[in-house]
């Protein structure tokens, strides 16, 4: 069944400063979207917002999952709805391992005495973890606790994986990655394409669109989606840089804004 | 028999109960002795708690009757629950307040010469061991304090553990002590002493299968650790909320000798705990792990405290607590490194999670150094749950409480981790689960 999840005129502020000046997106599952955009451009934020972080302040505009708005659901509403947010920065939490943690977020989508058998649950994630060629000692590992960049973002991929949302926002996953990680972390999202799945993968580089090809391609500046496209507009991108853009538009010098 | 006294207890019943035991001699007069010194000496000072109001000195009942444990199955579900009934061989004792109600040894165990028995069983049988440490543990004194007199004074249960040199006692010695009488009052000595190259882990429970009536536990432990020997000491301590409770563990550890503390006070009642490690030989090595939560209008005083007489020896100190409702706790933690232990390396990070706006929860790190050529270093924290992995959590569909509760077992779970029996560590996983759902 498709799905569609659609930001309408969104205008999101953080601590009184307005970030996102009217985004406007329409994403259905298998499609995958990137944003693309200079640095402090409000790209993390749309992240966050999409996701429902507290510190974000939708001032105007809508979000909605299949023609409900998520901005009055908390986060974990909005992630059993089928949003999936892949962090740039994914916390560490001590004591708590990998696989309980994975098992907590499967389980929180089953009902009660409907658990997911932990054999199966055990199976399926060493199949994942095998697939992304994760160590199984990550299973019984802390949460993300003193993983290096690149296996902070396999395991971002590991629970996409295991949880198979609607919609991934990948927030610069490729930030930090060599080339070997960043093709193991594209061969997971690579593997979750289909009719079932959407992605919005969001980056400074072109890069990243050489292992995961997207079907539509957007601009983001000063907090507004300034030009979409095909993969033509990715290769320009990469070829030239943003300023033919910031010309072709009239847009006077980019202020350095919070990326938060 | 019970001795029953009214409001205190005096010199005649003490006598009478030492003769009822065959106790030797000096430790008749040990306990006569300690019962003077007990009414001329202070109560010990716990940092920041004050507690001359609490109940530790009224004792109406020296000692309860209790059947003893023919088999296992006769045992209480919540004590069952933390043995592992299917082993063939284990090292087991179960006190049943203050009768020795069960226990079997391995048979590696009695034929490399371990002994491990109750206390008055080792005071008859092997005076001069007990003699030689029995409240010899520094701080730990009979004329320390006034607890510590009584402690001797009262003595009314306990266990003694010798390992010989160079014996590695393959499976952990487990002690549980259960009080199943509402008037019990427990004044348990824990003697553990692991001559040179010995190797033991030992685990005890102390458990309330009753709720009591306004009783006290006056626990001591001394663990006497040889040169080159290896002593790791896992508790869970669960005592109802009627129960006051002292408990001194202590451990004097040789050179190259170490010692793991892996703690879990999960006390209902008012509690204070000290968890006192003097590392006296050069390369000795102390860890000291506590967990702890508070709930209710509970108090408690825990103070850990790893004193670096030898050179090159190394002392680490973690300690967690949860406090909720109006609970109110002091986190002592102190590192302390003596003129001449150069090269020595303390350090310590205690953090406090505060789940409620009326609970009160305080660290204290300390660091005292005598000496120029250490490493010492100490973190302290007291917060709410951290909300960036709130949210990280929450961001997978995990529910805000469901989060919470993850982020807690997680926060405790440096204790449970190493605590080396399966059935005891997933007992404290339960008492966490409780008291966080409370």
């Amino acid at each position: 069944m498709s799905s569609t999840l659609i930001i309408k005129d969104l205008h999101v502020s953080i601590e009184g400063k307005e970030i996102l000046k009217g985004v406007n997106l329409e994403l259905k599952t298998g499609e995958i979207h990137a944003i693309m955009g200079p640095n402090g451009t409000g790209k993390s934020t749309l992240s966050s917002t999409i996701m429902g972080h507290p510190k974000y302040q939708v001032t105007k505009g809508e979000i909605t999952l299949d023609g409900e708005s998520v901005l009055d659901m908390p986060v974990d509403e909005r992630a059993r709805k089928g949003l999936f947010l892949a962090m740039q920065y994914p916390s560490e939490i001590s004591g708590v391992t990998n696989s309980d943690f994975l098992r907590s977020a499967v389980n929180a989508r089953r009902s009660e005495g409907d658990e997911i058998s932990i054999m199966k649950f055990i199976k399926e994630m060493d199949k994942k973890m095998n697939f992304l060629e994760m160590n199984e000692q990550y299973a019984t590992r802390y949460v993300n606790e003193g993983f290096s960049g690149g296996e902070k973002k396999r395991n971002e991929i590991l629970q996409l994986m295991m949880i198979k949302p609607k919609f991934a926002i990948l927030d610069e996953i490729d930030s930090g990655l060599d080339i070997d990680a960043l093709k193991v972390v594209s061969k997971g999202v690579n593997e979750m394409r289909g009719e079932n799945f959407g992605c919005l993968m969001i980056t400074h580089y072109q890069r990243l669109l050489n292992y995961i090809t997207p079907d539509h391609i957007h601009v983001m500046m000063k907090g507004k989606i300034v030009k979409s496209g095909g993969a033509e507009l990715a290769e320009r991108l990469e070829a030239e840089g943003y300023d033919w853009i910031k010309e072709e538009l009239g847009i006077v010098d980019d202020i350095v804004e919070v990326e938060a | 028999m019970t001795t029953e006294t009214g409001s205190v207890l005096d010199k005649e019943i003490l006598a009478s109960f030492s003769k009822s035991q065959f106790e030797p001699e000096w430790f008749a007069t040990l306990r006569q002795k300690a019962f003077e010194q007990a009414s001329e000496l202070p109560l010990p000072k716990p940092d920041k708690t004050k507690i001359d109001k609490w109940n530790f000195t009224i004792i109406k009942k020296l000692v309860v009757e209790s059947a003893e444990f023919a088999d296992l199955t006769d045992l209480p579900d919540e004590v069952k629950a933390l043995i592992d009934t299917e082993k063939p061989e284990q090292n087991l004792y179960i006190q049943r307040n203050h009768t020795s109600a069960f226990s079997r040894k391995t048979e590696s165990a009695v034929k490399q010469g371990v002994i491990f028995t109750d206390i008055f069983t080792a005071l008859r049988e092997h005076p001069k061991l007990v003699k030689q440490y029995f409240m010899t543990a520094d701080g730990i004194h009979v004329n320390s304090h006034k607890l510590a007199a009584l402690h001797a004074a009262f003595l009314n249960g306990g266990i003694f553990i010798y390992v010989p040199k160079n014996v590695v006692v393959e499976e952990p010695i487990q002690a549980i002590f259960m009080v199943d009488t509402a008037e019990a009052n427990i004044f348990n000595h824990t003697l553990i002493v692991a001559d040179e190259n010995a190797e033991l882990t030992y685990v005890e429970n102390y458990i309330s299968t009753v709720e009591v009536n306004q009783t006290v536990a006056n626990l001591v432990s001394e663990v006497f650790v040889g040169a080159g020997a290896k002593v790791a000491y896992g508790a869970v301590d669960t005592l109802d909320k009627n129960m006051t409770t002292y408990v001194h563990r202590a451990a004097t550890v040789a050179r190259d000798g170490k010692v793991e503390w892996a703690l879990g006070l999960m006390n209902d009642g008012n509690t204070i705990s000290e968890n006192i490690t003097l590392l006296k030989g050069d390369g000795s090595y102390a860890s000291s792990k506590t967990v702890v939560i508070g709930t209710g209008v509970q108090k408690q005083n825990f103070t850990t405290k790893i004193q670096h007489q030898g050179k090159r020896s190394e002392g680490y100190i973690l300690k967690h607590g949860v406090m909720k409702d109006e609970a109110s706790s002091i986190f002592n933690g102190i590192g302390y490194i003596e003129h001449g232990a150069s090269k020595s390396n303390a350090q310590q990070s205690s953090r406090v999670l505060m789940l409620s706006p009326k609970a009160r929860g305080d660290a204290n790190p300390m660091l005292l150094i005598d000496e120029d050529d250490v490493i010492a270093g100490h973190a302290a924290s007291v917060g709410r749950v951290d909300e960036n992995q709130l949210y990280y959590l929450q961001s997978r569909g995990i529910t805000q409480r469901e989060a919470e509760r993850l982020i807690i077992h997680g926060f405790l779970a440096p204790v449970v981790h190493e605590l080396p029996v399966e059935q005891v560590k997933k007992q404290l996983v339960e008492v966490i689960e409780r008291k966080v759902r409370s």
